[in-house]
């Protein structure tokens, strides 16, 4: 899971302050392991010196830091190259593969897409598994099934993610 | 969407098989809004989608089974959906190969009638028939069980008999429905590897209909029918 990717995604919908973005990760992405307000803003700070997002006056009131942070055009362009890029179909990526749905669903992009290009890349990783399964010892058969059955799992998701997208959307969206 | 414009007389192509912009409906229930999709000559393609796709309703135009209401199918460039009925029942009996789920062999025929069913059809004497169905019983595995009715078969055997009946008029294009849905994984992966390896050596082209992936990734390639239409996941890398 990629905590600075991921607050780039919150900030391409509107510029926020760091509390808010704590609030809505921990709402859809963090609600195994809530955010702590120091990895935020040493996150923000970092990606703030890489030129990927820049910080606004600070505003009056109480807390520790009263900046509105925005995303730069450089930090759009990484974050536009990490969502449309598939996730490497290896087990247990659930949860990266899960936040790319998400953030595509709130920002308005084709999650479907998303997921068309994910299940290609799954289907490929599987013809190979397969293709290993032809030509290499038992021991190996073995390991290929292993393989196959997680990445099998991935794309029932898939499926049905793909399916319930329109319900989805609109959860994300209220 | 591209507009075709092409005559019905035949043109040249690389596809095996195609469907073009083709429509298809259940009464008042649309299946196919607009379907293409091209398979090349010895290529397998997994056809994809959930349930009520229009995947299946797709094989059937492919395969002469069900005629578009528009559009068309062309088979090496030339039009066959505008074929009369016994047209298309030709071709499926000579050009064609179908496997389905579950096997639907001919419950009061032998396992090795069952499979000289398609060549006994098409004319070629009883006695070179049996002879051309035997030589599947090895190919596949199931050797010994040629007198058998099917009965007396497991589902993997069924499945490998029905197979040996799709393959043995040596087909252009084989059609598989689904064809591991009734057997266990195992099994399932024998099927697949047999089919595969047949089609590989005899350079059939194939038609796979399947929601599972295992299965599919025995194929050069899939497309996923959604509501009707055709997407490809992968480009098309082939030449």
């Amino acid at each position: 899971m990629s905590v600075p990717l991921t607050l780039l995604g919150l900030l391409e919908r509107e510029p926020s302050h760091g509390y808010d973005l704590k609030r809505d990760y921990d709402t859809y992405f963090g609600r195994d392991k809530p955010l702590a307000f120091g990895q935020v803003y040493a996150t923000l700070a970092r990606l703030s010196r890489d030129g990927k997002v820049v910080p606004g006056e600070a505003e009056p009131g109480d807390g520790p830091d009263r900046k509105r942070y925005a995303i730069t055009p450089e930090g759009k362009e990484e974050f536009e190259a990490w969502l449309a890029e598939p996730v490497t179909p290896e087990p247990h990526l659930q949860t990266v593969l899960f936040s790319k749905v998400v953030l595509a669903l709130m920002l308005g992009r084709s999650a479907e897409q998303y997921l068309d290009t994910q299940r290609a890349a799954h289907l490929r990783r599987m013809r190979e598994l397969t293709e290993l399964k032809r030509t290499d010892s038992l021991i190996d058969v073995l390991l290929a099934d292993h393989g196959l059955f997680h990445l099998e799992a991935d794309l029932r998701w898939i499926d049905m993610t793909a399916a319930r997208l329109p319900s989805l959307a609109r959860a994300v969206a209220s | 969407m591209s507009v075709v414009t092409v005559a019905d007389e035949i043109r040249p192509t690389a596809a095996m098989i195609e469907a073009i912009e083709v429509f298809f409906d259940f009464g008042q229930t649309p299946a196919l809004r607009g379907a293409s999709v091209s398979i090349r000559e010895g290529e397998i393609l997994a056809v994809m989608g959930p349930s009520g796709s229009g995947k299946s309703t797709l094989l059937h135009c492919l395969a002469g089974i069900l005629v578009p209401k528009s559009g068309e199918i062309r088979l090496s460039g030339t039009r066959i959906d505008t074929y009369p009925e016994s047209e298309r029942s030709s071709l499926r009996r000579d050009t064609f190969g179908f496997v389905f789920q579950f096997g639907q062999l001919v419950p009061e025929l032998t396992a090795e009638e069952n499979v000289a069913l398609p060549l006994l059809l098409g004319g070629v004497r009883r006695n070179d028939a049996l002879a051309r169905a035997r030589e599947w019983f090895g190919r596949l595995g199931i050797d010994g069980l040629e007198r058998r009715r099917s009965g007396e078969l497991s589902g993997g055997q069924a499945q490998r008999v029905a197979l040996a009946r799709g393959l043995v008029a040596r087909p252009k294009v084989l059609f598989a429905d689904e064809p591991t849905g009734s057997l266990d994984s195992l099994t399932g992966e024998l099927v697949m590897e047999l089919l595969v390896t047949a089609a590989r050596q005899d350079g059939t082209t194939v038609v796979l209909v399947t929601h599972e992936p295992r299965v599919a990734a025995y194929a050069d390639r899939e497309v996923v029918v959604r509501d009707g239409r055709v997407s490809s996941l992968t480009p098309d890398l082939a030449p």
